[in-house]
């Protein structure tokens, strides 16, 4: 994943991201598009996915540019933004990291290991997780509960960037955190 | 997975999961091709389609996501001359907890379901076909979509594919982190590109009006490599490996509190659960004893130590007759645990022992199912965040005493209500908690 955040608070004036496509992603969006001969509209979520790799997020001139690439009204896009858990419209850290919660992995540890990345990184975990990710003071880091990552038998286990840790302990923080320094 | 590297236990048979972890095979066709791959494809294209689907009949395949539906009676429902389209749907969507056996196929051995998918494509007569991958599996999405692109390159996809007259293509189709896009009819809605409200059945059975309102078949990752697995053997010998009606292997995902936690390929009721734990997973930790199980994902009814079920069987003499089992004695297949009130479902095995407290591993399933309620129908979108208000607030030791009759009360009320089976999937654990553990929900009594 590559991400590029922008962040909403500095000084500099927030360029809207659909000013800025480059022509490799204009690429893949079309490629994407082939895949669906029956319905264009198939594509959305393939192109926010696209999109979000690229931006790290999708902001307001993203839904009305995926809306218009795919024949489509901006709220046919904003509504599944909003609707799935993997989309964001706020910058996240430059690591994303998913501790998974559910059952399995939470009897192994997995609350006492998100406590654990979260004091790392400076993110105090009582973070409101429903307003954006919870993102360290740096931008480097974000840390987030997710649900069931289908690793159960390895479990604590969590999603770094697009690498699965299994059997983590709390031990293992600062060795894992050191892979993805920025 | 440190169970996979070590030799399969001898109650396992690894026929999915055969070459995923044989020493030096990897997931590029060339190696595929070495072990066989897209021989029975060859076959498949040589045969009539409606001999492929007798054949997955007689192979009593039952669906390997978690309802058990007779995988060749679903495939009966298309009818092939029909003149409309048909599409071919995977679920690699692998989000029930206690769940994990898709990841290894899609990341060791993607050609095997691919193969699977090509042969049940051309028995269906269908010519688009979808891999729906859930997100949280990036490095699945690209491996598959690399295995893609060398099985078109070599001709096992794409236009008229080995000269055999038939179309057929297959492209990835990334989730977006919504354990709901598991149910097919929710999946296609995804694939429609729109939220994934689960359709209502009947009318909308995929089977009849499914993406794109075509004949759509929706297929577990599981499912379909056993495809290719009951060409190579045959559905008679498949079959046997199972019991009646459930044919063939199924991957356990056993985790929790054993010493040896993994997914293992075991034949249809080739063990007891006490087999299971004891034997192969290694038993319980030391000093600890077993105090509930979760057989089949954690939508199933969870399992008492010490209970035991009536169960009836088939006698020597061919007259049922009842036994009484107790549960490490129970058979995992699909109609023992069905006999015994709950369910194989996807095979995931989640085992607690008498260091866990009930209440919060309910708890801990209630924000798994409140966090995951699409919304659409109102007593489960709001029924099930009232069940882990509920049981949240008695875990900080804040119930009051009608708590539990209240929650029972709530979930009686969501289950049977409701358009997918969600509804059944977030009710049954706080209903089976209930019943098996009532001690530990009552209040001001401890």
């Amino acid at each position: 994943m590559e991400h590029h955040p922008v962040s909403s608070s500095g000084n500099s004036p927030v360029i809207a991201q659909a000013e800025t496509i480059p022509a490799d992603l204009l690429a893949k969006i079309d490629e994407a598009v082939t895949h669906y001969p029956v319905s264009k509209r198939s594509a959305s979520l393939p192109l926010l996915h696209l999109w979000q790799n690229h931006f790290g997020f999708i902001d307001d001139s993203a839904v009305k540019w995926i809306a218009a690439r795919l024949d489509l009204e901006p709220i046919n896009i904003l509504e599944l933004v909003t609707f799935y858990p993997w989309f964001r419209q706020q910058a996240p850290g430059k690591t994303i990291i998913r501790v998974c919660r559910t059952l399995s992995c939470a009897m192994a540890g997995s609350y006492e290991l998100r406590e654990k990345f979260c004091h790392s990184v400076g993110i105090d975990p009582a973070s409101d997780h429903h307003h954006g990710l919870p993102t360290s003071p740096d931008g480097n880091y974000s840390v987030e509960f997710v649900e069931c990552l289908a690793s159960c038998g390895s479990a604590p286990v969590c999603l770094i960037n697009d690498d699965l840790h299994e059997d983590v302990t709390e031990a293992d923080v600062p060795k894992i955190l050191t892979q993805y320094l920025s | 997975m440190k169970s996979l590297l070590l030799p399969p236990h001898p109650k396992e048979r690894r026929v999915v999961f055969q070459n995923a972890w044989t020493q030096g095979y990897t997931p590029d066709i060339e190696c595929y091709e070495k072990h066989g791959g897209y021989a029975e494809l060859k076959k498949a294209l040589g045969m009539k389609p409606t001999e492929i689907v007798d054949e997955v009949k007689k192979a009593n395949l039952r669906g390997r996501g978690g309802a058990g539906f007779p995988c060749g009676v679903k495939w009966g429902f298309i009818r092939r001359d029909d003149g409309k389209p048909h599409y071919l749907v995977c679920n690699g969507d692998e989000s029930e907890p206690g769940t994990f056996k898709d990841r290894y196929i899609l990341h060791n051995d993607p050609h095997q379901l691919i193969e699977g998918m090509a042969i049940a494509a051309y028995a269906l007569n269908a010519n688009l076909a979808y891999i729906y991958i859930r997100c949280e599996f990036p490095k699945a999405a690209k491996i598959v979509t690399k295995a893609l692109q060398e099985a078109r390159a070599k001709g096992y996809l794409g236009k008229n594919i080995l000269g055999s007259g038939f179309d057929i293509d297959i492209h990835v189709h990334q989730g977006a982190a919504a354990y709901i896009c598991g149910e097919e009819t929710s999946m296609i809605e995804s694939l429609e590109g729109k939220r994934p409200y689960p359709r209502i059945k009947p009318p909308y059975f995929p089977a009849v009006l499914g993406l794109y309102m075509a004949p759509t078949i929706v297929n577990n990752v599981e499912t379909l490599c056993h495809i290719k697995q009951i060409l190579k053997i045959g559905s008679e010998e498949y079959s046997k490996m199972g019991t009646p009606g459930d044919g063939g292997t199924r991957v356990m995902c056993v985790s929790g509190d054993v010493v040896r936690p993994g997914p293992y390929e075991i034949p249809a009721g080739g063990v007891t659960l006490g087999e299971l734990i004891f034997d192969v997973c290694g038993g319980l930790k030391p000093g600890r004893t077993l105090k509930a199980v979760i057989p089949g994902g954690s939508s199933s009814k969870i399992l008492r130590a010490g209970e035991s079920f009536k169960i009836k069987s088939k006698g020597a003499d061919g007259e049922m007759i009842e036994k009484e089992i107790p549960l490490l004695d129970l058979v995992m297949d699909a109609a023992s645990l069905a006999a015994a009130g709950t369910m194989v479902g996807s095979g995931g095995v989640i085992i607690m022992d008498d260091s866990r407290n009930m209440l919060w591993a309910l708890n801990n399933l209630n924000q798994f199912y409140a966090h995951e309620s699409c919304g659409q129908c109102t007593p489960c979108r709001e029924g099930v965040l009232w069940i882990d208000k509920m049981t949240t607030r008695m875990v900080k030791g804040e119930g009051i005493a009608q708590d539990p009759a209240t929650l029972q009360n709530v979930a009686d009320n969501i289950a049977g209500r409701t358009v997918c089976a969600f509804g059944e999937a977030a009710s049954w654990p706080v209903q089976s908690f209930l019943a098996k553990f009532p001690e530990e929900f009552a209040v001001g009594e401890k």
